[in-house]
């Protein structure tokens, strides 16, 4: 690897600590003068530029979003993992370690994850400070629930609307440095291209989406809090707009993406309900808390269903197969999202799905309902209640935990979940991979960082549920402010950087080029149907589960469609205008290119670990076979210009001295 | 289903706009941005510019779509933002009108789109706690009463869309000020700067050129988050109390 993780020496509880109490700092009368660039308003985002803000460095933070409380960090619902041990049942800093580096399936840096388990309770503290309105015992003290892949409560929520809270809360304080002048925010901004003078990430091109106008941002460092890239998929639980494109365009510029391969489906999501669907809807992990998934054991009841003879409540308890709590009976419905996802995969295969398209499960509420009506009707001293009045009693409570997703659940299915089962199915939701950063998040660019979703660090192969937000929070408030001093601290005498130097006037000519091929091919199809022919590409071969045989012929297959695009893609409109579909072609031409890398990727991994599944890899009774000899390295993909060759493989090897390397078992 | 679609169409802020007549057909299953989506692929294979919508999240949570449809912001449903209206609510043969939300305060930019930077603006003024990072105390070390929380919630749910100010007569932002401002007033933590948040903000909303509240409620009717109007009464009393407030001086 000619590119280091740079993780400090020392005891692994101590490197941080230590770390930080060591670094080089900036004065804060060095601080005024040095200008950073976030791009990205979601909860790294956000975080990251309100926290330099009030550190006293000038920063200039992008959004594409009318305003930056419209980041995708909005949507997310479940909660924020922290090691408080507020529950009393065992929790620490090691176990939240050690259930994110088990759950990532072995394939992430041990120092990196250890700091953000360090850091999630201040976490907590900061959003309460902040004002976000988390679930309260009735003694006034904050409630906690359990996620998937761990045996703790440590899950703090707000209904089932975190993420908003959380990134109100990183808004908030955004918009008050924005008062206090410390912040210029760019509303409706979209970086197209990175610029990277004499070495290092000086600035960005950035396209005012009103008027269609190139600016030119220069700063003494760039930070990258982008997201995910889950919409190479098409139908995934993104917003809309969610994209690759600047982690992409800094890829183009020499930065190198780590396990693009490493993709999260998530395993309770509303199932498809057609070809004009543009996007899929989860339903929270938490549900898992207290819903019970199952199918049908006879084949006779699946064709009942599906025929609309029967509904599930119509099937005895002994028809039925909970088959997470038959397979996995020590964490049962909570197992990591990876397994829950395969497993439901598995059962459709085998026929079993309960929708028309075969493609679903049930994820059954009525022994939560029973279960927290009994004791509801104890509380209020009825000690014999009628079965109605305790599924009544249940329901409501039921509801204030999970209302807004019940809600939301009848308003697209038009069923009531109260009454009938929910049905699920897994869906994209999450990526792993992304940029490859180092223990200070800054990529093989010197001056570039890169925050959240949008690098590789910490969940390696697959995410435990409430650690993005955790991530996100951790990398933006607490890590970057620290790390950026790391390079800062040797510009101190770098003067203003000159937005009109020959490297922005380049890297300006060159975005203004491509909006110009773009818009020339003037052909026939348009930028919708690429990006529906890519996901389903993806979906097919690159998706739950893999094969050689499968990459190789999709890899064709997107190279296909690439130069297809570029022969035949229709983009109605001008540049100098606004216009939303030059922007979503700019976006889906770089999720052509990334899908490709993704396939490479997931071809050189011999090996099945946590969310990528590699059919030929698998133990007899078809849990993931890990190959830790040969694969236990970070895969670092160097592609500037696919054009011209195949991606570079760069493998940083990881190093467990902490954890010894188990199969992982939820049995 | 086949529906005839009124739809807004204005080329940018500076030229008029009018409505023009779609043909769509569409099915049940769909929602209604999904319809609008089939509309603008229709359009785009004739070459023809699609419609500007603003819409990103489609689960009802980022407040990004902005649409009023047959005279109601986010549609007829009641708690329902546009991306959460399904076609099974409409019918075959219908006539739907589609146009932007309509203020002084957010002008038009293209089509249904508009500028609702001002919200931004009365969040600056003051619906923020000045805490920086790092000030915190342990996230216990303050009890808060479970139904005080819960409210605080209620109110903080609100995401921001502009419905409020589109269903009202007088185009006022007071269901959105006041549903911060009630939301940070609730928690102790936001109790110590609720005198100077309320009068910056309601200046600021007032510079904005929103409109004076007079208690028509229609914004509590059409919010897709149910915010209350109980928020308002909570803003006028602590304007009230904060205007007639001296300031604290130390003897």
């Amino acid at each position: 690897m000619k590119y280091d993780g740079k993780v400090p020496s020392g005891p692994l509880a101590e490197k941080w600590k230590n770390y930080r109490g060591t670094m080089p700092l900036v004065a804060p009368n060095n601080k005024r003068r040095l200008d950073i660039i976030v791009v990205g308003t979601g909860l790294a985002g956000a975080s990251a530029a309100s926290t330099l803000g009030e550190l006293g460095y000038n920063v200039k933070c992008f959004t594409f979003h009318d305003s930056p409380r419209r980041a995708h960090s909005i949507a997310a619902q479940g909660g924020i993992n922290a090691a408080k041990n507020y529950q009393n049942d065992g929790d620490s800093v090691y176990r939240l370690f050690y259930d994110t580096i088990k759950g990532g399936d072995y394939r992430s840096r041990e120092a990196n994850v250890y700091r953000l388990a360090e850091v999630s309770t201040s976490i907590i503290d900061q959003a309460v400070a902040q004002g976000v309105p988390f679930a309260r015992e009735y003694g006034g003290l904050l409630a906690n629930r359990s996620f998937g892949g761990v045996q703790v409560s440590r899950t703090f929520y707000a209904r089932g609307q975190t993420g908003q809270q959380l990134l109100l809360g990183a808004y908030a304080s955004l918009s008050r440095q924005i008062t206090l002048g410390s912040v210029q925010m760019h509303n409706r901004h979209e970086m197209m291209d990175l610029v990277i003078e004499d070495g290092k990430a000086r600035g960005i091109i950035a396209r005012n989406l009103l008027t269609g106008e190139l600016e030119r941002h220069a700063a003494h460092c760039v930070i990258l809090a982008t997201g995910g890239y889950g919409n190479v998929f098409y139908l995934s639980t993104n917003a809309m707009m969610s994209n690759t494109s600047a982690a992409w365009r800094a890829v183009r510029r020499g930065a190198l993406m780590a396990n693009p391969c490493f993709t999260q489906i998530h395993p309770t999501c509303i199932p498809v309900s057609g070809d004009y669907q543009s996007k899929l809807t989860l339903m929270s992990e938490s549900l898992r808390n207290d819903g019970r998934v199952w199918v049908p054991k006879k084949m006779e009841d699946v064709e009942a269903l599906r025929a609309g003879k029967i509904k599930g409540v119509d099937i005895a308890e002994e028809d039925r197969d909970y088959y997470l709590e038959r397979r996995y009976p020590a964490f049962g419905n909570l197992v990591p999202r990876d397994v829950a996802s395969r497993a439901a995969k598995q059962v459709c295969d085998e026929g079993r799905g309960v929708n028309v398209a075969g493609l679903a499960v049930f994820l059954d509420f009525e022994d939560a309902f029973e279960r927290y009506g009994k004791s509801e009707a104890n509380a209020h001293g009825d000690h014999n209640p009628s079965r109605e009045k305790v599924l009544e009693l249940g329901r409501k409570v039921v509801e204030k935990k999970y209302g807004n997703l019940f809600e939301m659940y009848e308003k697209i299915t038009g069923q009531n979940p109260y009454f009938t089962p929910m049905m699920i199915y897994p869906a994209v939701h999450y990526t792993m991979g992304g940029l490859w950063v180092d223990y200070n998040l800054e990529t093989n660019i010197p001056g570039l960082f890169s925050l959240g979703e949008s690098n590789f660090s910490d969940h390696g192969a697959n995410r435990l549920g409430a650690s993005a937000l955790m991530q996100g929070l951790a990398d933006g408030y607490f890590v970057i402010p620290y790390t950026v001093g790391t390079f800062l601290s040797k510009e101190i005498r770098t003067p203003k950087i000159d937005p009109n130097g020959a490297a922005f006037k380049a890297t300006e000519k060159a975005v203004a080029d491509r909006i110009g091929q773009l818009l020339g091919v003037n052909g026939t199809q348009s930028v919708e149907s690429f990006h529906r022919r890519l996901g389903k590409i993806m979906w097919d071969y690159c998706g739950m589960s893999r094969s050689a045989e499968g990459l190789n012929k999709a890899r064709k297959m997107v190279q296909d469609l690439r130069a297809e695009f570029y022969k035949d893609v229709f983009i109605p409109g001008s540049a100098d205008e606004y216009n939303p579909e030059l922007e979503k072609a700019h976006r889906v031409a770089d999720f052509i290119e990334l899908g490709e890398l993704m396939i490479v990727d997931a071809l050189d991994r011999n090996e099945s670990c946590g969310g990528h599944f590699r059919e030929e890899y698998q133990t007899e009774d078809g849990e993931a076979l890990r190959r830790d000899d040969e694969y236990t390295y970070v895969s670092a993909w160097e592609w500037p210009n696919p054009d011209a060759g195949d991606p570079t493989l760069h493998k940083e090897e990881l190093v467990f001295e902490n954890v010894e390397l188990k199969t992982r078992s939820y049995k | 289903m086949k529906l005839k679609l009124k739809i807004w169409r204005q080329k940018n802020q500076a030229s008029k706009g009018t409505f023009e007549t779609y043909d769509v057909v569409a099915n049940e299953h769909m929602s209604f941005l999904e319809m609008l989506d089939v509309l603008n692929e229709d359009l785009i294979s004739q070459k023809k510019e699609p419609v500007v919508f603003e819409h990103d999240c489609r689960e009802g949570i980022c407040g990004t779509c902005s649409m009023v449809i047959n005279g109601h912001p986010h549609g007829p449903n009641g708690g329902t933002t546009a991306c959460q209206l399904h076609m099974r609510f409409f019918k075959d043969g219908d006539i739907i009108t589609v146009e932007p939300f309509r203020a002084s305060a957010f002008p038009v930019y293209k089509d249904l789109a508009v500028d609702r930077s001002a919200f931004d603006r009365i969040i600056q003024a003051g619906g923020y706690i000045s805490v920086n990072t790092g000030q915190a105390v342990d996230a216990n070390s303050v009890p808060v009463e479970q139904n005080v929380a819960e409210a605080a919630f209620d109110a903080a749910a609100c995401i921001g869309c502009g419905a409020c100010v589109a269903a009202c007569p007088n185009s006022s932002a007071m269901l959105f000020t006041s549903a911060k401002v009630a939301h940070l007033s609730l928690l102790p933590q936001g109790q110590v700067e609720e005198n100077q948040r309320v009068l910056n903000m309601v200046n600021q909303m007032d510079a904005e050129g929103f409109g004076r509240c007079s208690n028509v409620t229609a914004c509590e009717a059409e919010c897709p988050k149910e915010i209350s109007v109980a928020n308002i009464a909570m803003l006028n009393r602590k304007y009230f109390k904060a205007s007639l407030a001296s300031e604290k001086k130390v003897q």
